[in-house]
């Protein structure tokens, strides 16, 4: 199974703001339950609409400007960014019916 | 995205598990050694139940040194598989239990068919039902010490509640936070001696005895809380950037709502000291069921009470 890109502080501006594509980012750990239960969910995601969308992993743990930044306070968050802003966050792990409906109103 | 029509499956099982905390996979155990071939969904992202979000789980009997709760739910998984369980990470969207076969249908709409079905689907978390929780949850309201506990470093936090589960998060937040605050509506806990006597003690901890949360307040993220005194009704300020909420469970019964029988609690009812429900060939166990006790190894124990009177019921 294909891991999911990681993104991390020092890449994130040209990763994921400047990205031409939607951006799915997953604030993770690797402490975190929920988290482990919706990897597997993202990468099925990605493969069934990788053609849309990127989707990169964050690690809060290692990074932790870009958390702090955008204030995370509970993992898994997932934020979809969309020319440099966001404009869909999911918090919590979610099924993937959930997941997959409230993105593909951003995506083209 | 063209609309995948899954295949239904003909075949007949004698037992569909629809859960997977101690009670679904002690199930598991107990069918698949029955030699039933169940097939368990487990939940795509609940498999494993409420205990996957805790640590240190010390009164499950048999490990005298405690067992972490995702570890010790990966031993029941993989007990259950090795006597031949079948286990799906997927959710059940829609049931049919009324009938001599069941239906039990999953998140890609694909039917499957059993004599017998077992009901383990646990309890979800109770939100406290004030207007801002929604909007300030994972911007300091949280549900999961252990996923969010990090972010909280030498802040000062609070818990709600006063069993149990809200001193184990107590204890777990108070190892990041500078201090804890628990809030509990009453003058006394409900939780253990033992658990009770730690938090009490514990130099980080405080408590807000008879008060309940009012108000949440902040704007992108929680920067404090008003407490309601439940015995005088005075109202105070506490100045907090993070909220616990650990204040119950309630059933996770909206799936079999309408079909299989519930009591004003949404709790499933069964026949007396067994796991029967209102329709035949259709058993209850777990936090589904259980208003009183709700620890893991009586859910483990009724799940297998289900296990054995699903075995009954085919063997007729």
């Amino acid at each position: 199974m294909a891991d999911l890109k990681a993104v991390t502080d020092a890449t994130f501006e040209t990763e994921v703001l400047a990205s031409d594509k939607p951006v799915l980012v997953d604030f993770w750990a690797p402490w975190c339950g929920p988290c482990r239960a919706v990897a597997p969910i993202l990468e099925e995601i990605s493969r069934d609409l990788g053609d849309k969308l990127e989707i990169v992993k964050l690690n809060t743990d290692e990074n932790p400007a870009v958390t702090g930044r955008l204030g995370i306070t509970s993992i898994p968050t997932m934020h979809l960014y969309k020319g440099g802003e966001i404009v869909q966050t999911f918090i919590g792990a979610l099924p993937k019916p959930k997941l997959v409906k409230g993105l593909e109103p951003f995506l083209n | 995205m063209p609309a995948e029509v899954a295949p239904d499956v003909s075949e007949v099982r004698d037992v569909i598990i629809i859960g997977s905390g101690p009670a679904g996979y002690t199930a598991a155990v107990y069918a698949a050694r029955a030699r039933l071939e169940p097939l368990v969904f487990e939940g795509s992202v609940t498999a494993g139940g409420a205990l996957m979000n805790t640590t240190e789980v010390e009164n499950f009997p048999g490990f005298r040194d405690g067992i972490m709760g995702p570890d010790l739910m990966d031993n029941m998984r993989a007990q259950a598989e090795r006597f031949g369980a079948e286990l799906v990470r997927d959710d059940v969207e829609a049931v049919e239990l009324d009938g001599a076969v069941k239906v039990v249908v999953d998140s890609a709409g694909t039917r499957h068919r059993a004599r017998s079905v077992i009901l383990a689907m646990g309890s979800a978390y109770r939100e406290l039902g004030l207007p801002d929780e929604k909007r300030l949850s994972g911007h300091g309201v949280s549900w999961c010490a252990t996923c969010d506990g990090f972010f909280f470093r030498d802040q000062d936090i609070a818990v709600v509640g006063g069993g149990d589960s809200a001193l184990e998060e107590a204890m777990f937040l108070a190892k990041f936070a500078r201090t804890v605050t628990v809030i509990h509506r009453r003058d006394a806990l409900r939780a253990s001696k033992i658990m009770a006597d730690r938090a009490l003690t514990h130099e980080k901890i405080r408590f807000a005895w008879n008060s309940t949360v009012d108000t949440l307040h902040g704007d992108r993220k929680l920067t404090g809380i008003t407490l309601r005194d439940t015995v005088t009704g005075e109202l105070r300020e506490l100045a907090v950037t993070g909220l616990f909420i650990a204040i119950g469970h309630d059933p996770r019964s909206a799936l079999v709502a309408g079909q299989v029988g519930l009591d004003e609690g949404g709790y499933v009812v069964c026949e007396g000291r067994s796991t029967r429900t209102n329709l035949p060939g259709v058993f209850a166990c777990g936090d589904l069921v259980d208003h009183t006790y709700r620890q893991a190894i009586t859910a483990a124990g009724s799940g297998c009470s289900a296990a054995l009177d699903a075995e009954r019921f085919l063997s007729h």
